[in-house]
């Protein structure tokens, strides 16, 4: 049924229908609505699932590992400073292959401190041996949130589903809440390939020595592998019960494009309004939308952007002393592509600055009017400020 | 498409109100977005709340520089902010006052409605005396004001969203529709 949902309870609604079934999170800005709603949930009997405060997000992760461990569905949600905290057992849960599923409300790392959208927590992480994937609206949260389930649960890795900060986070419109039949039917209940078990006993995670350490990080990467065609799949099984499908990327009017601009999170459906103005103005601009960031969708990357001239990124988010972090991926995975289009890298919007229609379309004619990328990246939007350090 | 700015107080239901409005305006046909700006909020400190509405899909999700209509749910604001920044000429800017102030000049260019919310709040007994809770009789008075959403999914979304007092919370809506004053374009 379509009702008005908040983004953060798009996730709610999305865990109790997934019936997790372990629930461990720690509280904070702006990820709180997440499991404040759950935590209801779980009070009420509306989810049959055991929700588990701690006192912090390592914790939280440590909580879910052994819980996943023996074999039951897990969730947690958590932001920023969380996610730094947790980064330890990041590491720990990929390498255990256990399906934690985590909301990740993108939110900028402190000091200075800032509650705001940025995606550089969890870009961060990128080689903790997450599954990460970024929603644009509350529908693709819930979706996403989902789906993140059945894939997490399919490879055995851990899913990680970022949001932006209130601008989807906090954010209430029209959201489709499937009915429980539907969700069951995609997503059956989780059935461990292995597990702690009294009836069993095994232990888990011990010594690897250099005789198969590599093999186990390996078996990750393949793993990493079968996340990108399984998702395909699995999307297809979700559209044919739920009617919807979003894509490891999107390619929108790129066809004939002469410049593409490339996103993720809300920045792209912000984006849509303004592909389409400029085409109405006969500018040949295409938008490809980046939702899955771990495993890098590189091949679909490759062909979206063969007939282009020139790529734009908007990154919301930075690498200290290199550039736009998404920019680095498309590089990487066009670079040995020959004839590939040059890489325009552009910030917006850190820390929660609105990245408005205005800056979408001033990075359009930026790139129109520039004959090759003169900076790694190009800040867009910056202010007059000292910049002066150790120079006196 | 419509974009509708809220200012309030902390406490006053300032969030809740277009969050409310939203779901009546859904329940009326219409596409909606709403969303606090995004700060941290305290009780009496300044909010700002936004409410987007369209026939079609809305998709700009960036924070609103160019309402259309302004509401004002604590008229002490205006001594310390500007209301009308960005704001459309001939915008409708709805205050919470008993009546009209007698200086119009800052409000030139646009139209100008009252409505004593505080006042209906308190008949209704929603909040404390020293806080009233003004939202419901506000969003009554702006339903008056657009002609849009009906009383109709304004009293069902206070039923569905407001567990306490709902009978008093659309008492509050229907009075202040039926009370609010509409002054036609201020000219100076």
């Amino acid at each position: 049924m379509r009702q008005v949902l908040e983004g953060s309870h798009a996730v709610s609604e999305a865990v109790r229908l997934a019936r997790a079934q372990v629930i461990s999170a720690y509280p904070i800005t702006p990820q709180t609505h997440i499991v404040e709603q759950l935590s209801e949930y779980c009070a009420n009997g509306t989810l049959d699932a055991r929700f588990l405060r701690v006192e912090s997000e390592h914790s939280a992760l440590a909580a879910l590992i052994g819980a996943a461990s023996s074999g039951v569905r897990t969730f947690t949600a958590t932001s920023s400073q969380g996610l730094a905290l947790m980064h330890e057992l990041l590491h720990w849960a990929s390498g255990a292959r256990l399906p934690i599923v985590m909301a990740e409300v993108n939110r900028a790392m402190a000091p200075g401190w800032n509650i705001w959208a940025d995606q550089t927590d969890s870009l961060a992480q990128r080689d903790t041996g997450w599954i990460q994937l970024y929603c644009e609206n509350g529908q693709e949260v819930l979706d996403t949130t989902i789906q993140a389930f059945r894939l997490a649960e399919w490879v055995n890795l851990p899913v990680m589903v970022n949001l932006d900060a209130f601008f989807l986070s906090h954010t209430y419109e029209p959201v489709d809440v499937p009915d429980q039949k539907s969700v069951d039917r995609f997503l059956p209940p989780y059935k461990p390939r292995f597990q702690l078990d009294l009836a069993n006993p095994c232990a888990f995670n011990q010594l690897a020595p250099p005789n198969i350490y590599m093999e186990m990080r390996h078996n990750i990467q393949m793993a990493m592998d079968e996340a990108l065609t399984f998702l395909e799949q699995m999307e297809e099984e979700f559209e044919s019960i739920l009617g919807r499908r979003h894509g490891a990327v999107e390619a929108i009017q790129c066809d004939d494009a002469e410049i593409i601009l490339i996103t993720s999170g809300t920045v792209t459906s912000t984006s849509r309004q303004v592909v389409a103005e400029l085409r109405e103005k006969g500018e040949k601009v295409g938008l490809l939308k980046i939702k899955l960031f771990r495993p890098f969708p590189v091949n679909m990357l490759r062909e979206r952007t063969a007939s282009a001239s020139k790529v734009a990124v908007i990154d919301r988010n930075f690498s200290f002393g290199a550039s736009g972090i998404f920019a680095q991926e498309v590089k990487a995975a066009l670079c040995n592509f020959p004839g590939h289009p040059p890489v325009y890298s552009y910030i917006a919007g850190l820390g929660g600055r609105d990245i408005t229609m205005e800056v979408i379309e001033n990075i359009y004619w930026l790139t129109k009017k520039s004959t090759a990328p003169e900076n790694e990246s190009s800040w867009v939007g910056l202010r007059e400020v000292d910049h002066a350090v150790g120079q006196s | 498409m419509v974009e509708i700015r809220f200012h309030g107080r902390g406490g006053q239901g300032t969030v809740m109100a277009t969050i409310l409005l939203a779901k009546a305006f859904f329940r009326d046909g219409y596409q909606v977005q709403s969303f606090p700006l995004f700060g941290v909020e305290r009780r009496g400190a300044p909010v700002e709340a936004y409410l987007r509405l369209d026939q079609t899909e809305i998709l700009i999700r960036t924070n609103v520089y160019t309402p259309d209509h302004v509401v004002v749910l604590d008229q002490t604001l205006l001594e310390s902010i500007d209301v009308t920044v960005g704001l459309k000429k001939s915008g409708w800017i709805l205050i919470n006052r008993p009546s009209p102030p007698a200086n119009l000049d800052s409000f030139s260019d646009y139209r100008l409605a009252v409505v004593d919310a505080t006042h209906i709040a308190l008949k209704n007994r929603l909040g404390t005396r020293t806080q009233p809770i003004v939202n419901t009789a506000v969003m009554g008075s702006l339903a008056r004001v657009l002609g849009i959403p009906s009383m109709g999914a304004i009293s069902e979304a206070i039923r569905e969203e407001i567990p306490r007092q709902p009978k008093a919370n659309i008492k509050a809506a229907e009075t202040a529709y039926k009370e609010v004053q509409m002054l036609e374009v201020v000219e100076r």
